[in-house]
């Protein structure tokens, strides 16, 4: 071994601890970025093949009824490659051994018996259907496993009132239900929301649809307009009651798939940054330090005929070291999480295979990302240690040259003993370094708060959404806007207490050139149940005159109240008015337009129609009332307010608490990497000083305040500079996330925030008490008798 | 506000100094040093036997490794020695604790080093200061420092004073306690000797008018004839003792 390479082994021997702080810090940032980058490729790739090899369609739309002849039609619009059209239905399941009634989306398959062109399925296990047995279906693999079912085993549909018992011979997934979520839901919640393949003929015909078509699907050809396909589309449909085309963009489950993949990207660049911007601070400041140490060192090399390019390197591979220990410890333990979260991507995501897709290329950007840091780091140090001119490094090294500090220039400085002046002096003196000390602490915290909000905002939206807006216990949902009779019809059931009409109906909201598709809420003035609330939770009451809008539909409409706005109703006689904007709600899922349900019922030229209900019940009686709405014809959905409620908690206790260990277990690594560092890098540079105080009979306590006081004073000031970071962060990820599918409110308890103290004050607390054992250690004679 | 001092004796500004050779200040017996330096062992001290009296100014001389520096730093409480007692008015500094040494060398000791360890951060007046805010019955910074003549250079930072004047500094720091003894281990070793001579003065001063029992260690066998008492070391033991009827000025002295 080369002598530089030994004493480069042995110098790291002694500084460890930092060095594995160091490291740590770097291995996080690597590890996030393996991670992130890591999942983003093997969610595309596994997204891109499967998409392909199962044909996933581009364009989708639905149809309240066309003949099955449009479908030339469509295949004659340019741009146009292959057009599927489908009957599909939503209806209530029966599922044996639970009482309540789960919702099910049946979608047509070919009569033939043959694979259908578009949206194929991954036949999992079992077998394809036989067209010829109307009784078969196949399900999704998430529905059939929250439930525990087999090929061969049954369910019961209820379609078109009459109870239809359905054998499940076959498991299958499919490129459309990637991410499997029903209507208006937050989460996706397989036990009751299942999706049933069956062929088409028997379906049609319980829908009324032969000879027919309600759900119509494209493949285009490859640089098709697809707004001008869409266009062209929704003008063929309009007269069978389309409700307008969605590119695949908007369809919900890719929908759901690309927001995970943007995150995953905004993460793998956001987060390994903070990490490795840290890390290359800490190597900065530990490497100068080494440096101003080694002083002497450096002048006798020299003076031994070492070379600066010699000199160079082996400060070089200081930072280099640590940098690979940090780099390798972060590939293998990003790889390891990656594999992790590919696991729980497959509660979430249906996919044939999610296998984790290893990179060359990631590693490498990895590396990339790591080196860089080494290099900002090391470049400071490694220039002073080769610009030192050997003859001056031989001599020791003047006072530093000190100043009042501005503080006690303004407010004087009688107030101050001694040593908190030296703690003030000591941190003016290197203010870039105190900040950026400040920045990393700073960093722990808001990533603590951060993740803390998350919760909270999770939380927000169930108050908002559970304990003030819908406060039924039950909605019940229509397959059509049924008559005045089916309210009174409710009312009768048993356990029903209060019964709230609802109307909705699908419209176009148009504003200028600015067009938007969205469902019309009715909502009764004064209503208990289902209620509008802005975004502190207060009841909003509907406006007589004018539509209110969810914040981010006005927004995208490029609307505001008072302005003129023309409504399309998409059903029934489809009338157009004139209306203007009332107000706007902010809420959280969805886009949602609402009117007064009298104004709404009188824009359709209807009586007291309504299209669901909104029930309070008497729980002992839950059970013989969902069984009752199991059987009403009329009835196309039954949601329950507690099994929604029950499923998100579950949902939030299996991931958030993970998501949230992890996101502390980084913060701690961060908080504790900046302040050990930055407290030892103080005792090497004080050690001096602090001796000559304990020799002029300075108690312990009393030197340990000198130098745990400026770790304290960095750690009170980053608190609040982290709290605003936090808060920052925050603003900035919710609104990079904010869509017309999903928003989340801005909220941080103050329980977020105690944690986040707790956690910098813990990490500052360990980082003390070890700092401070050597402080006890410190040996007096032979710091005073050597100079520096 | 008055802290308790274990190892003072009744002492006061009013009160005349003890007269030289009236009582020891520092008694002696069998005291031995032996360090570990890795697998080796050293002798820094062979069994040394020393009274030395109140009030008095002692020079160490010797050669280096004889144990001049071993012997200060036992006495002044930094250190204690492998065997042997070490009477400090009576008390043994050598069974006392980590703490009561602590307190000892707070209230008791003062202490110049060859370089002076002033803290950077803090200018003159405020490193006499902080000796001055620990202490029981301190003298003003300004006092400390005008007896050693530093009275104009007193708000600046260690970085605008030449190393004599930072010496002075430290001898002032040290002193500004009214220490019983004042311990200075080559005091004059970095500096040249017109600087010297003032640093030493500052130090004689001291001992004249305060009567502080003061010890110092040189290689400048000239300087020994300023002193009460001369102690020659060699080879961790005293290899001679003499005391001077006179001490010299040091303006006659000879370098």
């Amino acid at each position: 071994m080369r002598m530089l390479t030994r004493k480069l082994v042995r110098d790291l021997w002694g500084i460890r601890s930092q060095a594995i702080a160091i490291a740590l810090v770097m291995a996080s940032g690597v590890a996030l970025f393996v991670m992130a980058r890591g999942n983003f490729s093997s969610l595309r790739l596994t997204q891109q093949t499967y998409y392909r090899d199962y044909h996933f369609a581009e364009v989708f739309a639905n149809v309240k009824r066309a003949p099955q002849r449009l479908a030339a039609e469509i295949e004659r619009i340019p741009g146009v490659r292959q057009v599927q059209t489908r009957t599909v239905a939503e209806v209530v399941l029966d599922v044996p051994g639970m009482e309540q009634p789960a919702r099910g989306r049946l979608v047509s398959l070919p009569d033939s018996g043959e694979r259908p062109e578009l949206n194929d399925l991954y036949l999992r296990r079992g077998r394809w259907i036989d067209p010829t047995r109307p009784e078969e279906v196949l399900a999704n693999e998430a529905f059939v496993e929250a439930h525990g079912f087999e090929p061969g085993g049954t369910v019961t549909a209820v379609i078109n009132g009459r109870r239809r018992e359905l054998e499940i011979v076959g498991v299958v997934m499919s490129p459309e239900f990637v991410y499997t979520i029903g209507a208006g839901e937050l989460f996706p919640d397989p036990r009751r929301y299942g999706i049933l393949w069956m062929a088409r003929k028997p379906l049609a015909s319980a829908f009324d649809m032969e000879g027919g078509f309600n759900d119509v699907a494209l493949a285009l050809d490859p640089g098709a307009q697809e707004a001008e396909v869409i266009a062209r589309l929704d003008r063929l449909l309009e007269p069978y009651g389309g409700v307008g085309a969605v590119p695949r963009a908007l369809q919900l489950s890719h929908w759901y798939l690309e927001s995970e993949l943007g995150g995953l990207e905004t993460m793998a660049l956001v987060m390994p940054t903070i990490f490795l911007g840290v890390a290359a601070f800490l190597l900065n400041v530990v490497l100068r330090r080494i440096v101003a140490v080694q002083r002497e060192q450096i002048a006798q090399l020299k003076a031994l005929g070492y070379g600066n390019r010699a000199l160079a390197w082996h400060y070089l591979q200081w930072s280099g070291s640590i940098t690979a220990i940090g780099t390798v410890v972060g590939v293998l333990s990003g790889i390891w999480l990656s594999v992790q979260m590919l696991d729980m991507y497959m509660l979430y995501f249906e996919f044939p295979e999610l296998r984790y897709d290893f990179s060359w290329a990631n590693v490498l950007g990895a590396l990339a990302f790591s080196g860089g840091a080494a290099a900002i780091g090391a470049i400071g140090a490694v220039r002073g240690a080769v610009r030192l001119p050997p003859a001056e490094a031989m001599r020791p090294q003047p006072p530093a040259s000190y100043r009042r500090t501005l503080i006690e220039r303004l407010f004087g400085a009688r107030w101050l003993s001694q040593p908190s002046r030296i703690i003030l002096r000591n941190l003016s003196r290197t203010p870039v370094r105190a900040g950026l000390s400040i920045l990393g602490i700073a960093f722990a915290c808001a990533i603590v708060v951060t993740g803390g909000a998350m919760m909270d905002s999770i939380d927000e939206i169930l108050r908002l959404q559970f304990d003030l807006a819908q406060r039924q216990d039950v909605t019940v949902t229509f397959f059509e806007p049924a008559s005045p009779a089916a309210y009174y019809e409710l009312a009768r059931l048993p356990g029903v207490v209060d019964v709230e009409p609802m109307r909705t109906t699908p419209a176009r909201l148009t504003a200028g050139p600015r067009s938007r598709q969205v469902g019309i809420t009715g909502v009764a003035r004064n209503a208990q149940l289902q209620r509008v609330v802005d975004a502190r939770g207060r009841p909003i009451e509907p406006p007589i005159d004018g539509v209110l809008l969810s914040k981010v539909l006005a927004e995208r409409l490029a609307v505001e109240p008072g302005d003129p706005l023309e409504v399309a109703v998409l059903e029934g006689r489809r009338p157009v008015v004139e209306t203007v904007v009332a107000g706007t709600v902010e809420d959280f899922v969805g886009t949602a337009a609402y009117m007064e349900i009298g104004a709404l019922r009188r824009l359709l030229r209807e009586g007291a129609t309504l299209s669901g209900a909104a029930l309070l019940i008497d729980s002992a009686q839950q059970e013989r009332l969902l069984s009752r709405l199991k059987e009403t014809p009329l009835v196309a959905g039954v949601g329950l307010e507690q099994a929604v409620i029950d499923n998100f908690e579950t949902y939030l206790a299996d991931n958030m608490t993970t998501f949230l260990l992890a996101q502390l277990g980084f913060a701690v690594v961060i908080a504790f990497g900046v302040i050990y560092n930055t407290a030892r890098i103080s005792l090497s540079e004080r050690n001096r000083e602090l001796a000559s105080l304990r020799v002029m009979g300075f108690r312990r306590g009393e030197i340990a305040y000198i130098l745990l006081g400026e770790l304290a004073a960095l750690t009170v000031v980053a608190l609040p500079v982290g709290m605003l970071l936090g808060y920052g962060m925050l603003a900035a990820a919710l609104s990079a996330f904010e869509t017309e599918l999903y928003r989340m409110p801005l909220v941080i308890s103050s329980q977020a925030f105690g944690v986040a103290i707790v956690t910098v004050l813990a990490s500052a607390a360990i980082s003390a008490l070890v700092v401070r054992r050597r402080l006890n250690t410190l040996d007096l004679v032979a710091v005073l008798k050597t100079r520096e | 506000m008055p802290r308790q001092r274990p190892y003072d004796s009744s002492r006061s500004g009013a009160e005349p100094p003890p007269s030289p050779a009236s009582s020891a200040i520092f008694s002696l017996y069998g005291v031995t040093k032996v360090y570990r330096m890795g697998e080796v062992e050293v002798h820094a001290l062979r069994g040394i036997e020393l009274e030395l009296p109140e009030g008095e100014l002692t020079v160490l001389l010797g050669p280096s490794g004889s144990g001049k520096s071993t012997l200060l730093n036992i006495l002044g409480g930094l250190d204690v020695p492998t065997a042997g007692s070490v009477l400090f008015r009576g008390r043994d500094l050598a069974t006392a604790s980590e703490r009561e040494l602590t307190e000892y060398r707070r209230s008791g000791v003062g202490f110049v080093f060859q370089f002076y360890n002033l803290i950077p951060s803090l200018t003159a007046r405020e490193n006499v200061a902080l000796v001055t805010e620990i202490a029981a019955d301190p003298m003003t910074p300004e006092e400390a420092l005008e007896m050693v003549d530093l009275g104009p250079r007193i708000d600046h930072f260690p970085a605008q004073l030449s190393g004599g004047e930072q010496q002075r500094v430290a001898i002032a720091r040290a002193i500004a306690k009214r220490p019983d003894v004042l311990l200075c281990d080559e005091p004059t070793g970095a500096l040249d000797i017109a600087t010297g001579i003032v640093v030493l003065e500052a130090i004689d001063r001291i001992n004249n008018e305060l009567g502080t029992t003061v010890a110092v260690i040189t290689h400048n066998a000239a300087i020994a004839d300023m002193a009460d008492r001369v102690l020659i070391m060699a080879d961790g033991l005293i290899a001679d003792q003499r005391v001077n009827e006179t001490r010299k000025p040091l303006t006659e002295l000879s370098w």
